[in-house]
């Protein structure tokens, strides 16, 4: 399985580029990161590769196909504010089952008590949500896991809790993670290679 | 780094009058001669009354038998995960919280106790908070003139344009409004206001996130400059490295307490310095440390135990520890709230 953004190039109406001939490539079980200074793009790229933005020019394919249009994404994108990321009006088990129902192992494992999934998302915090998001995303029809700045707003223990869960499925299930930070230890820790995006432009 | 040393006299100038104000009261409190903390918080707890059903109200403890000092020319950081009551805190001290809060315990500032009254004369004059969101600025002022508004003494455009190029804000940025800034431009209109207002004690709720390395460095640098002449600072973040790049001594928050207070060079190695095992926990979960981390999460406000705070997570736990809140004790020259620190 091969993600890859071609010649990828984006701007808004007729601002100024954010991205341009830009080259991105991960394939399955990869872990990437990508590193850049605020306002380079990394975030815009992040949404170009799982299918939210579409480029201004160049393609994105999965395995030399476009991404589907329907159906299960299987490139899902967790965010950094987990709390605009779901439904308000939903209780939080709704929020879960989304895409598919994930196993009580993954649960446990995150930490997700079953009391919360009577809860609305305003009921809890930011850790607490952002583990739902990545249950939410480690289907077993995903193939690519984009995290966008995932675990910024989190303390140092959520932050190791939530990536050890996700590089653990990762590996089972082979998926492969693109990793979008700023923080360069975490980044060094995570990831088998990493794309600096300011020196690809 | 020219632009610096203006700002410095005005800063100076402007501090003097003050210092000899707490030299005097200092003498009629017929103080100790080592100095005396600026900001003391004794026995601190904040609740809040919520309607559960129809009329029926119910009181939410969020902030619990908290305990912290801040001294002249000290930068405090206080570090806690989101949730833990870090920015309640600084409300709390600037007594800026909603209606529905109750606030217990004694704030004392200068040796003074704090009142509402002296809290709403003092913030903005003695004590600035430079707040977590950029929605505090005025959306229908220009932010140059907002930053203006800050200076108490002196030139103020003067000032303004000084702090403004030091944090690399082009000129035109001043005749901009809140929304034409992007967020990093925007903290650093914010970090601007407290740096020249003069303030004697700065809280920075957060003044860093969604900033360059650069920038964060600058401001950073500015904090412990501001220090190194005599302000306190209380520097609020969920990030151990900003904290440890410039703080003098860490609080540590949990759940809506300070389970430590260390020494900034305490955190190295293993830990082994450290007193309470969340701050040990929190300090081996870095992925430049171990990446470690520890089950479960931090109890809700709604939720919490009624011994130690931190006892259904930690491996020391006994039994005596799930019965009462361990009483805080002075352990290596740090404050620790834990019944097996040595």
């Amino acid at each position: 399985m091969l993600l890859e953004g071609k010649n990828i190039g984006f701007r808004y109406d007729k601002g100024p580029w954010i991205l341009q001939d830009t080259n991105i490539a991960i394939e399955s079980g990869e872990v990437v990161g990508i590193m850049g200074p605020s306002g380079c793009g990394k975030t815009t790229l992040g949404r170009i590769l799982a299918g939210y933005e579409k480029p201004y020019e160049g393609s994105v394919t999965l395995n030399g196909a476009p991404l589907p249009q329907k159906g299960y994404n299987p490139v899902q994108l967790v965010f950094q504010h987990p709390e605009k990321a779901v439904n308000g009006r939903w209780h939080m088990a709704n929020t879960l089952n989304e895409g598919w129902e994930p196993h009580d192992d993954i649960l446990a494992s995150l930490g997700i008590e079953k009391a919360w999934l009577k809860r609305w998302p305003n009921e809890l915090s930011g850790g607490e949500l952002q583990r739902f998001c990545v249950a939410r995303a480690l289907g077993t029809k995903t193939q690519f896991l984009i995290a966008d700045e995932m675990t910024t707003m989190l303390d140092a223990i959520t932050q190791a809790q939530i990536w050890h869960v996700v590089l653990d499925v990762a590996k089972k299930q082979n998926i492969g993670v693109l990793v979008v930070s700023h923080e360069k230890n975490l980044i060094k820790r995570l990831c088998h290679r990493v794309v600096d995006l300011e020196a690809m432009k | 780094m020219s632009l610096a040393s203006p700002i410095k006299k005005e800063q100076e100038s402007f501090h003097i009058p003050k210092q000899q104000k707490t030299q005097r009261v200092m003498k009629l409190a017929e103080a100790p001669k080592q100095i005396k903390p600026i900001l003391e918080v004794q026995d601190l707890a904040v609740s809040f009354s919520q309607y559960t059903e129809g009329l029926r109200q119910k009181e939410l403890e969020v902030i619990t038998n908290l305990n912290l000092s801040i001294h002249p020319g000290e930068v405090l950081a206080v570090v806690g995960s989101s949730g833990s009551g870090k920015s309640l805190l600084a409300h709390a001290i600037l007594g800026i919280l909603p209606s529905n809060a109750t606030v217990t315990g004694s704030i004392s500032y200068k040796g003074e106790n704090l009142t509402s009254k002296e809290q709403a004369a003092l913030r903005g004059q003695e004590i600035a908070l430079v707040p977590q969101s950029v929605n505090y600025l005025d959306p229908l002022m220009k932010v140059g003139k907002q930053v203006r508004t800050a200076v108490k003494q002196g030139d103020a455009i003067k000032a303004q344009r000084e702090v403004f190029a030091r944090y690399q804000l082009q000129p035109q940025v001043e005749n901009l409004f809140p929304f034409q800034l992007s967020g990093g431009m925007a903290r650093r209109v914010l970090v601007s206001t407290a740096v020249v207002s003069g303030a004697e004690l700065i809280i920075a709720d957060e003044p860093t996130p969604g900033l360059d390395a650069e920038v964060v460095k600058e401001a950073l640098n500015c904090f412990r400059e501001l220090a190194d002449k005599g302000v306190a600072i209380m520097l609020i973040t969920h990030d151990i490295e900003t904290a440890l790049s410039i703080a003098d001594r860490i609080a540590v928050f949990y759940a809506g307490t300070t389970v430590e207070v260390a020494p900034a060079k305490d955190f190295t190695g293993k830990g082994e310095a450290l007193r309470h095992p969340y701050t040990k926990a929190l300090w081996r979960a870095l992925p430049q440390n171990d990446f470690l981390p520890i089950p479960g999460f931090q109890p809700l406000p709604n939720a919490l135990p009624t011994g130690c705070l931190f006892e259904p997570r930690c491996q020391q736990a006994a039994p005596q520890c799930a019965m009462v809140q361990p009483k805080t004790r002075m352990v290596r020259n740090g404050m620790v709230r834990c019944n097996h620190a040595t």
